[in-house]
């Protein structure tokens, strides 16, 4: 019941630490299916940017084509956007990102745009440790051109039609974790809980973020049979890890069990914590999560957290010894050298 | 100043004989892999610096060791500096080409062989002579491994003695080749005063051909059009390159990878660019489309095969007007074709590279210095006009050594184009980022990061409204797409107008690229030997600008010369000109992969002539 009266002033609305309100990160009105997990993605992206307290206009989102690509216009309408080509939106996020070190580049592929099309582009991002946060909205099948197997369906996986996937998947964490991308993880569109904590970790992370969510199509790989359906994957999810996340500018100090959770401080300050649910997992070992990985596949099982987590690596950024202002907007004096130097070389080459 | 081709006689075993004086065409025949570059390097030096106008044309495998190369030096006291067709001196040190060397030269020409191959027994109608190669290197150069290297600077000694090149110039030309490494320039200093003694000892003169002290390359420099570019473009700015290994391009961002790492580093220590070699040239062009939008001055270079792979990509800049610069240097397609061979065989799919309607504008450098001024414009239009432009040059001009005058700094300032800050929006409120505001079709843009909530606008290769929002309505589609078109019409008169030359005659003339340098001295020789005047009108740019239709209309038959198989530029020129003036046009190509020389033109427009 309203219980407002006139005359006494409206709540203020809530607003994070930049004094935004959560509007302020919301996009267009989505046209994907009703019930699609890339819309469940969507906002679970606006909530962790909110929550993280980062400016809109800092954000710039990255996507090549496919359902999943088109769901950068359904949030953070007040980020630049570009909508690339099929496959091709890492090396364009590379462009933007080194022209401009000071964007945070969110970039939004699916499993077809990723794993077929995308997979040249897609692995030498994952080696060159572009500050990114990559999500590939992983449904094993395309949507937009009707519901054919992508490269991430399983074996023996079912479409509508009946036509029974006989290849081998391919997993793009192993994949991104063997070529050195940073921050690696999967997560499932319907864990609303984990995937949050993933995404404001990602956001304090300093490198190639990889993310790959499982993301059902509703209507084209949601039925008895396939292994990306919401049911399969509450059937079949199996956390490695209860993942949570203390921002650096919170500053609770919880105590937790360093038997049983594994804090991981992050660039900025923040920290993620990794409540074991087995035993010896050490995220911070490339080689165990790949074998975990593999693991996974043997045994049927699909492995959702923080697999592998490098806080130490060398961004590209920083390989490439750019200056800290945005190249994009130096200023002539400093990217025209003077005619001295002209001179200088003309003299070299008489 | 001796300056003379007076024809001075002297008595040699031939009888009397003219002296030809700076005009000569001097082939190298060696195997791939052997160094004879740096040997070549300094003959073509060496003769620069004795003031005469001097080119050198590499013609090379695509391998790395073992197969035949020729490297062509033409001096010339005009200036003519396209290849010559016919070789005056030839240099054969590669056993496996040696006899087809000799075979095809001009009755009178100069055999330098190297002994063991005992050429000398195939023509009567030539001047043979014979070195010693092995037995002259093995003393001034002790070590085994480098003799097979060392063995090519004893050409360049007997060169330089036969035709009397100074040796002061010789060893400065040397000092210069191996600036910083003492040892080696000894060492072939050495190789060269051995060839030297041995063609003052043992040969005996007996070709007509001379190099005498000129005045004609006084302060110029030399150098090639990759490096060229590669100095213009980091003058011009550019903040973002990237690149895909790729004959015979690679050669451009490997010399701004040099240029910048010794002239734009910061105070700070810190690169005030970023150079990334790419996976392949989807990945590079699709940087440069990423860096363009975030605001770099963003360009890659590559060649044929790459563009065609940059095809795509070229369609997303066109239709979300991202800014950027590719160099294109063109080599001899289709596919692989001939990567080592020059060629202008690009010109009709690059203007319309990419599906649906598309086209681009095309800047198209013949010299050096062009390669340098124009990276500014096209750095300038690419912002300018939000659109990708294309800078074609090709292997001849990209690859081999040139003469040029010293480049200019460029007096204008950099442009950035139609670009709202956050100031400029606090002001105006909003934007819509593709309505065409000044009415010349060009809308506004803002860069990523622009503190403004009113900033942001979405870039999609999918249809669009004049906000960038997803659009499938027809009048939105076609309401953008004319605009590109006024867009791209509005770029006739930004972009660099042609040179020309105009007398009172019939017959045109048009040309472009380095086709420039044959054409000049062909022009020269109808007005010589045939007594034709000729117009002439040199591309420098697609679209063509009105001085381009002018030129067709003053004149009864334009032959417009080219370096492709199909009459790319003229099919071109087709699509642009009113159709009672398509019939003047006549096409004048050549596709040997070898640049364009002036007496193949020359003989081919007579025969269209009917004379």
């Amino acid at each position: 019941m309203a219980t407002t009266t006139a005359g006494t002033p409206a709540p203020a609305p809530k607003t994070n630490r930049i004094g935004l309100s959560v509007i302020d990160y919301r996009g267009g009105k989505t046209t994907l299916c009703a019930g699609c997990g890339h819309n469940a993605i969507s906002e679970r992206i606006i909530d962790a940017m909110y929550e993280m307290g980062i400016k809109p206009e800092r954000v710039a989102k990255l996507s090549g084509i496919g359902c999943s690509s088109k769901s950068p216009a359904y949030f953070m309408g007040r980020s630049h956007s570009f909508n690339a080509v099929h496959g091709r939106m890492p090396s364009v996020a590379t462009g933007a990102v080194l022209a401009n070190r000071n964007l945070m580049a969110l970039g939004v592929s699916g499993d077809g745009d990723s794993a077929s099309i995308g997979m040249g582009q897609f692995v030498h991002l994952m080696r060159r440790n572009l500050p990114i946060i990559y999500i590939i909205e992983d449904n094993g099948v395309y949507g937009l051109t009707k519901g054919q197997f992508s490269a991430t369906a399983d074996m023996g996986s079912k479409l509508k039609t009946g036509v029974i996937n006989d290849l081998p998947p391919i997993d793009t964490c192993a994949m991104a974790i063997t070529l050195g991308a940073t921050f690696v993880g999967r997560s499932f569109s319907g864990d609303k809980k984990q995937l949050h904590a993933m995404l404001k970790a990602a956001i304090a992370h300093q490198g190639t973020v990889m993310l790959d969510v499982v993301s059902p199509c509703v209507t084209f790989n949601d039925h008895e049979g396939s292994t990306k359906s919401y049911k399969y994957m509450k059937d079949h999810d199996e956390p490695l890890q209860e993942v949570s996340f203390v921002p650096a500018f919170e500053d609770i100090s919880v105590e937790y069990d360093a038997g049983t959770t594994i804090e991981v401080t992050m660039h900025d300050g923040s920290r993620l914590r990794l409540r074991k649910l087995e035993e010896d997992y050490d995220p911070t070992n490339r080689i165990r999560a790949i074998t975990r990985l593999n693991e996974a596949h043997e045994q049927g099982e699909v492995l959702t957290g923080v697999f592998y987590v490098n806080t130490k690596a060398p961004s590209f950024v920083d390989l490439l010894n750019i200056t800290e202002q945005p190249l994009a907007t130096l200023p002539e004096s400093i990217v025209r050298p003077g005619r001295e130097v002209l001179e200088q070389v003309m003299e070299e080459l008489r | 100043m001796a300056t003379t081709d007076v024809a001075l006689h002297e008595a040699s075993s031939r009888g009397e004989q003219k002296r030809v004086v700076n005009d000569m065409s001097i082939q190298v025949a060696t195997v791939n892999g052997s160094g004879s570059q740096s040997s070549n390097t300094v003959l073509l030096r060496s003769i620069f610096q004795m003031g005469v106008p001097v080119s050198g044309k590499n013609l090379f495998p695509s391998n790395i060791a073992g197969l035949p190369t020729w490297y062509t030096i033409r001096a010339n006291k005009d200036g003519y500096i396209a290849r010559k067709k016919e070789i005056d001196f030839v240099v054969a040190m590669n056993s496996e080409t040696a006899q087809e060397d000799v075979m095809s030269l001009a009755p009178g020409a100069a055999v330098l062989y190297d002994e063991p191959l005992n050429l000398s027994a195939l023509r009567s109608d030539l001047v043979f002579y014979a070195v010693p190669y092995d037995k002259l290197v093995a003393p001034v150069c002790p070590e085994a491994k480098l003799r097979k290297l060392v063995k090519n600077m004893i050409y360049v000694g007997v060169v330089a003695r036969l035709l009397e090149i100074d040796m002061a110039e010789v060893e400065k030309a040397i000092r210069k080749q191996f600036a910083k490494k003492v040892k080696a320039a000894n060492l072939n200093l050495a190789a060269v005063q051995a060839g030297y003694d041995y063609a003052a000892t043992s040969l005996v003169k007996q070709d007509p051909y001379f190099i005498q002290r000129m005045d004609k390359t006084q302060g110029k420099i030399i150098i090639d059009g990759n490096s060229a570019a590669a100095l213009g473009c980091m003058f011009a700015g550019v903040t973002f390159i990237s690149w895909y290994p790729i004959t015979p391009s690679s050669s451009l961002p490997e010399a701004a990878i040099e240029y910048m790492k010794r002239f734009r580093i910061g105070p700070d220590g810190k690169a005030t660019f970023a150079i990334v070699q790419a996976e392949d040239e989807l990945a590079a062009i699709g940087m440069v489309i990423g860096a363009g939008w975030s605001g770099a001055r963003a360009m890659t270079a590559t060649a044929g095969p790459g563009i065609s792979l940059m095809a795509e990509f070229s369609g997303l800049a066109y239709y979300t007007e991202i800014p950027g610069v590719i160099w294109d240097v063109q080599r001899v397609g289709p596919s692989t074709g001939l990567p080592t061979r020059t060629s202008q065989g690009d010109i009709l799919s690059t203007a319309f590279l990419s599906h649906g309607d598309t086209k681009h504008i095309l800047l198209i450098p013949c010299s050096a210095e062009e390669c340098f001024s124009m990276a500014h414009d096209a750095f300038d239009l690419a912002e300018h006009f939000q659109t990708l432009v294309f800078v074609m040059s090709d292997l001849d001009l990209g690859m081999n050594n040139w003469m040029a005058d010293p480049f200019h700094y460029p007096e204008k300032p950099i442009k950035r184009g139609k670009v709202l800050s956050k100031e400029d929006l606090d002001r105006v409120g909003g934007f819509a980022r593709y309505k065409d505001v000044d009415n010349d079709g060009i809308g506004y843009r803002t860069l990523p990061g622009t503190d403004h909530p009113a900033a942001a606008w979405f870039a999609r290769g999918s249809g669009h409204n004049e906000k960038g929002q997803y659009s499938e309505r027809p009048d939105d589609y076609e309401k953008n797409m004319e605009r590109l078109n006024r867009k791209f019409e509005t770029a006739r008169s930004f972009v660099p107008r042609p040179e020309v030359w105009t007398g009172k005659s019939k017959i045109g003339i048009i040309g472009y690229g380095t086709s420039h340098w044959a054409l000049i001295e062909s022009r020269d020789q109808l007005r010589k030997e045939y007594y034709i005047e000729t117009d002439y009108l040199r591309l420098r740019a697609y679209p063509f600008t009105r001085e381009v239709h002018d030129f067709v209309r003053q004149h009864d038959r334009v032959y417009l010369v080219e370096q492709n198989r199909d009459a790319q530029m003229l099919s071109l020129l087709k699509l642009d000109l009113e159709p009672s003036l398509i019939a003047r046009l006549y096409s004048i190509a050549h596709i040997h992969g070898l640049p364009l020389d002036a007496r193949s033109v020359t003989d081919e427009l007579m025969t269209m002539e009917g004379k």
